[in-house]
């Protein structure tokens, strides 16, 4: 029964919701903001919203003391190559749980899922060894390694979702068919389950872009990505909240742009099962 | 060719047995029905020919050779199924040349295929629409036509039909026979409804809890059942069973009367009751008779016209003939 809703309800409700919309983008906007103020302004006391000198002498600042581009593609090759290779392994993974589980297949999906409850610098340690010996320090493809199993637990749960959605018996017409496994994953699983596989590249496309810990720990030089440029700038001689906030913005908005245009996606993605 | 011979196959699920020792010999050409009521272990013994599930014990010989171990892309069996399983993200064209494509056929082979199945199943004009785009009855056949362009050994039905609103069922039965008139190729076919089973099969299986109750062909049931099960499951409306003094007098544990073997009249028959619920067909009358002393009902299908009402007291008088007689196991008395 659809329950009558009066106008000055949906007008609380929408405000409600626009004011926590924005308060949780807000942090987003004051960087975004900061970036184009002089460090004075910056740290002015009361802080300064709209009535700044707007200026882009942060940006030019960052451009010149390092290289964007080299950074952002190390955070391109890491993302996509941990979110890439992390699909290919997990589409396997997920199509046996989801179309030949056993008695443990919830229980290996648990276990795997309470790696993420694991505070990540109680692994450091070893991994850190592990990279000297592997000579991985401060290279793209030991990082894609590292953050692909830092999400892989991720994305399996992701795609074992999608796939629980699609009826089995499609898959056993194709084995019906003469459909190899792998013709069977290739032509009839996947493309059925672009949606789901999608959603799921985004968000560990995201979550890979925006991690800091192991690219902060993990690399140097060579390899850093934009949240090493970022960090670049949190510098013990000082605080420069405008040039800081500027190299944040350089570093947000590739993802935030993508994020932007693909929101339907990710937002479908994120609620499938639970709304059908 | 498509002989298929199952040999002492069992099947179990975890510690539950599903299927116990079962031979049967499915001969080529042969339009073979499994029915039974619903968990009777018929879907079941379909998958294990098909090889979607393997079998515990016993073995599966296809044509003579041994297919137990045989993935089911190898069998050489094509399948529908009930949910017709069609691939929601390819054109009708690119769904019934799936099957060619798998097998590595050239295109103007696949070409020239699927327009064959595409003619015989009236799909010419849907071929590039996606199956999300068709009615159900579209569907099937799509679903058809991706199993008969590989020409298979033989044909796995799984109640392809119960999707389909009951007109449309009757037409896609025909559609079946007329296909496997046609192309006399082995098939077999899964049901729960006795009617398909009739209609369609050469021989039927009755499955109850995973034991073959019988095998024949839909006549030799009809006249002959091997046990009460079979003489209640095959035949609508049901076969009446009698226990008591009145079978006894047949030297029977149990007697049994099919509706449509039954007369009745206003006066001088041999048994008498009272008339319950009328079912009107137009061609027949099925009038549920209480008070007889026999059963709690009896039914008898009666001409259309007949036309006694609610609460007539009315006289039954069997077919001697066709009595059937059931011993205390329930067997048949021949």
């Amino acid at each position: 029964m659809a329950r009558a809703v009066t106008t000055q309800r949906k007008t609380l409700n929408t405000a409600i919701a626009w004011g926590i919309g924005l308060l949780i983008f807000f942090p987003i906007l004051w960087t975004i903001l900061t970036s184009f103020k002089t460090e004075a302004e910056a740290i002015a006391s009361p802080p300064l919203f709209l009535n700044f000198n707007w200026t882009l002498e942060n940006y030019a600042v960052v451009q010149e003391r390092s290289d964007y581009m080299r950074f952002l593609w190390n955070s391109v090759i890491i993302a996509g190559g941990s979110t890439i290779l992390g699909v290919i392994i997990a589409v396997p993974a997920a199509w046996a749980m989801a179309f030949v589980p056993s008695k443990r297949t919830k229980d290996i999906l648990l276990w795997m899922l309470s790696t993420k409850m694991l505070p990540a610098v109680g692994v450091l340690y070893p991994i850190y060894l592990l990279f000297i010996r592997l000579g991985l320090l401060d290279t793209r493809g030991g990082l894609v390694v590292v953050l692909m199993l830092i999400n892989l637990p991720i994305i399996v749960w992701m795609l074992y979702t999608y796939f629980r959605e699609i009826p089995g018996e499609i898959l056993e017409a194709a084995r019906m068919d003469g459909a190899t496994l792998k013709e069977e994953i290739l032509y009839v699983l996947t493309p059925m389950a672009i949606p789901g596989i999608a959603s799921t590249v985004l968000l560990n496309f995201i979550l890979a872009w925006n991690e800091a810990f192991w690219t902060l720990n993990l690399t140097a030089v060579d390899a850093a990505p934009l949240t090493a440029f970022i960090a670049s700038y949190s510098s013990p001689e000082g605080l420069f909240f405008a040039k800081l906030s500027a190299a944040s913005t350089m570093a947000i908005a590739p993802i935030l742009i993508l994020g932007w245009f693909s929101q339907k996606q990710l937002v479908r993605g994120l609620t499938f099962g639970a709304v059908k | 060719m498509g002989r298929i011979q199952l040999k002492s196959v069992t099947k179990s699920f975890g510690d539950v047995q599903v299927i116990p020792p079962l031979d049967l010999t499915i001969e080529d050409g042969e339009f073979t029905v499994f029915v039974g009521p619903s968990g009777c272990g018929k879907s079941t013994l379909l998958r294990l020919i098909a090889g979607l599930e393997d079998i515990t014990s016993g073995s599966i010989d296809i044509d003579g050779a041994d297919a137990t171990d045989v993935p089911p892309a190898k069998r050489g069996l094509a399948m529908v199924f009930q949910s017709y399983a069609l691939y929601p993200h390819m054109t009708v064209r690119k769904n019934i040349a799936f099957p060619l494509r798998m097998a590595k056929l050239d295109q103007a082979e696949i070409d020239k295929r699927v327009e064959g199945a595409a003619s015989v199943l009236n799909l010419t004009d849907y071929l590039d629409r996606r199956p999300g785009q068709l009615s159900g009855g579209q569907r099937q056949r799509v679903a058809i036509g991706r199993a008969i362009v590989r020409e298979p050994a033989a044909f796995l039905f799984d109640e392809p039909l119960s999707n389909l609103d009951a007109a449309l069922r009757v037409g896609m039965r025909l559609e079946i026979s007329e296909l496997h008139e046609r192309l006399a190729t082995t098939m077999i076919y899964v049901t729960h409804d006795q009617v398909e089973a009739m209609t369609m099969a050469d021989k039927i299986v009755v499955l109850q809890a995973g034991v073959i109750e019988q095998v024949g062909s839909p006549l030799e049931l009809y006249r002959t059942p091997r046990n009460l099960f079979v003489a209640g499951f095959i035949g609508s409306p049901k076969m009446n069973f009698i226990e008591g003094e009145e079978a006894a007098k047949h030297g029977a544990q149990t007697i049994g009367i099919r509706p449509e073997h039954i007369t009745v009249s206003e006066s001088g028959g041999t048994w008498s009751g009272v008339v319950g619920v009328s079912e009107h067909l137009g061609s027949d009358t099925f009038f549920h008779i209480h008070e007889t002393g026999l059963a709690e009902t009896i039914t008898v299908r009666a001409d259309g016209e007949v036309g006694f009402r609610h609460g007539d007291r009315i006289h039954l008088t069997p077919r001697a003939d066709v009595i059937h007689r059931f011993d205390i196991k329930g067997l048949r008395i021949e």
